[in-house]
């Protein structure tokens, strides 16, 4: 047979410029989402001086401040944590919903489908009405209580959907489904028993990244580093899981362990979002949408991508809702499902499955 | 053995072994179990009694890498993602090799590439799944198997969607690598004539049993064939081949 092609021709191998190429378009979006997000307020600070004060936190050299020492005051104690919580917030959710819906290897899998945002809420607003989080226990319990709860949530659907030694995907989500409505109804009425707590556990609730300061920027880091790294380097275990369990068996993949980690990984991730920056739909469901529908579905690209692209979509939403009623400041939660859920229906139509693994 | 699903047996107390070196074909009627023999082969359905071993060594145990550096599956059903590139798909059989953090290297590139070229699928390298033929992608599976280098191939109609010739490649293929390289194959086939061309030796399945087992001109006899598909059925000499050849009617 091999008298047919070439002996010994390796197998042919992207450049490594069309492998480059994705990274610096959604890179490029992510940095531009930042320098726009921390100008755009009630003062607007020019991009340029965002970006030289941007260099000038980061980099040692010396970046001559010619800039008004307002605007610095602005950008380092109000803007640039509101700007980097928002970043990381998005990217955790686009990353966990990359890494779920391959989990599960349903495009319409994200952490709320499961249930695990409604779980990390619960948790989250439960720690809260002990001690909301002004001092510094306050803000490592929050984001803890959400991690436990979010985990005995997916403990409880993990083994409700079990069948046997197995766990297929419809039981999965319908259990998610279901203990998700159940973890949102006892949140409402926590929150409705609490009324003092209630507006701003509402305003959380919607997104509304009411924590301030620098803190929940650098308390939420080392779990979204440990989440997101995790999950990226679990890539291509996670592409053999697309071919189904019982193959991905057969390919020699211990599946239920493989499950279970990135189960564990991407709820890590979810709840710290959840617990920093409230429950903000649809991000996790389009950004990894859009990204498998431009650049393919192998998730050792798709999980980086939708991880960076979920922080400059998150960043624009929440200068929209900054800027669109001004001078309030909407929940950014309402602004992504407001252009998300008919964005989501529109791919639905036009995708169908063709661009799903 | 007994093999079956939660409350449904399917095959009772059946025994035999594949040879290394021998290709072994499982034939009988739609539904007999011929799959579940496969995949309870393939160590994903744990017999409900008795065992399933490799060189002495129950594949149940085993685990998955362990098993699957050992044993190689082509499946029946095609459930490929359809945006993946075929030579993915075939990467992928290095899975057993390869640690959750680890990439391939260029020996499982080279290994991938030489079972492209080795089932004709090398062409279609940077195709996606979805816009190949059945034919191609059931090739496809055929390379992934044989990058997964491992001693025991187990093959679920790797025919039905293939033409003629790829039919004759891949079943040649196949044999040669039972015959060469000292695999042990165990196909199932519906195509009794292939059966009676490709195989070493088959077992004959019916009603939940093995009714026949040895050469194909042992178990491929119109008295045996007749009783397990209910139909009337004559053997003769392939005028080419000389080996049986089964016709109804």
């Amino acid at each position: 047979m091999s008298e047919v092609t070439a002996r010994g021709r390796p197998l042919p191998t992207l450049s490594r410029r069309s492998k480059a190429v994705p990274f610096l378009w959604t890179s490029a979006a992510l940095l531009t989402m930042l320098v726009l997000s921390a100008a755009v307020g009630p003062v607007h600070i020019p991009p340029l001086v965002v970006l030289k004060v941007l260099l000038a936190r980061v980099s040692a050299l010396g970046v001559v401040s010619d800039w008004p020492a307002s605007y610095g005051v602005i950008l380092n104690d109000i803007r640039l944590p509101h700007t980097a919580l928002i970043a990381l917030a998005g990217m955790a959710l686009g990353g966990s919903g990359a890494a779920y819906q391959g989990l599960f290897r349903n495009p319409l899998a994200d952490p709320y489908i499961i249930g695990v945002a409604s779980g990390a809420g619960l948790g989250a607003v439960l720690a809260m009405t002990a001690e909301w989080p002004t001092s510094a226990l306050g803000m490592a319990a929050v984001p803890l209580a959400a991690f436990v709860s979010a985990l005995v949530t997916v403990a409880i659907v993990y083994g409700v959907a079990r069948v046997g030694r197995s766990t297929p995907v419809t039981t999965l989500l319908l259990a998610g489904v279901a203990v998700g409505i159940f973890a949102s109804a006892l949140t409402s009425l926590i929150m409705l028993l609490s009324t003092d707590q209630l507006r701003r556990a509402i305003s959380w609730l919607l997104g509304g990244f009411s924590l301030g300061g620098w803190g929940p920027v650098w308390a939420s880091l080392p779990y979204l580093a440990i989440g997101l790294g995790g999950l990226i380097l679990l890539a291509r275990p996670l592409n053999v899981l697309q071919f189904g369990d019982e193959e991905a068996m057969q390919l020699g993949l211990d599946v239920e362990k493989l499950k279970l980690v990135i189960v564990i990984l991407a709820s890590l991730v979810a709840a710290t979002a959840v617990a920093f920056s409230g429950i903000i739909g649809f991000v996790g469901l389009i950004v990894p949408h859009l990204v498998r529908m431009r650049w393919g579905p192998d998730y050792r690209r798709l999980l980086p991508l939708a991880t960076i692209g979920g922080g400059a979509v998150l960043l624009a939403a929440d200068a929209v809702a900054r800027t669109v009623l001004a001078p309030r400041d909407l929940p950014v939660g309402i602004i992504t499902a407001v252009a998300g859920a008919p964005f989501f229906l529109w791919l639905l139509r036009r995708a169908k499955q063709e661009v799903f693994w | 053995m007994t093999l079956g699903y939660p409350g449904r047996t399917v095959l009772e107390d059946i025994e035999f072994s594949v040879r290394a070196g021998e290709v072994f074909a499982v034939v009988g009627p739609n539904g007999v179990g011929k799959s579940t023999l496969i995949r309870a082969a393939s160590g994903i359905l744990p017999p409900e009694r008795g065992k399933i071993a490799i060189q002495g060594q129950d594949i149940v145990r085993m685990s998955p890498a362990r098993r699957a550096r050992r044993v190689a599956v082509v499946p029946q059903a095609i459930h490929l993602p359809p945006a993946v590139r075929a030579m993915e798909v075939v990467l992928m059989g290095r899975t057993p090799y390869l640690g959750w953090l680890e990439r391939e290297d260029e020996l499982d590139r080279q290994l991938a590439a030489d079972a492209m070229r080795r089932t004709e699928t090398y062409e279609l390298a940077h195709r996606r799944v979805g816009e190949l033929s059945g034919g191609e992608q059931q090739r496809l599976l055929v390379a992934r198997a044989v990058a997964q280098s491992a001693s025991v191939l187990l093959l679920d109609e790797p025919t039905a969607h293939l033409d003629l010739r790829h039919q004759d490649r891949t079943l040649k293929l196949v044999r040669e690598l039972a015959h060469e390289q000292g695999l042990g194959v165990l196909i199932a086939l519906h195509d009794l004539n292939l059966v009676a061309r490709f195989s070493d030796r088959v077992a004959l399945l019916s009603d939940g049993r093995i009714k026949s087992i040895g050469s194909p001109r042992q178990v491929l006899t119109p008295l045996e064939l007749g009783a397990a598909y209910g139909v009337e059925i004559h053997v003769v000499e392939d005028p080419i081949h000389g080996t049986p050849l089964v016709l109804t009617g």
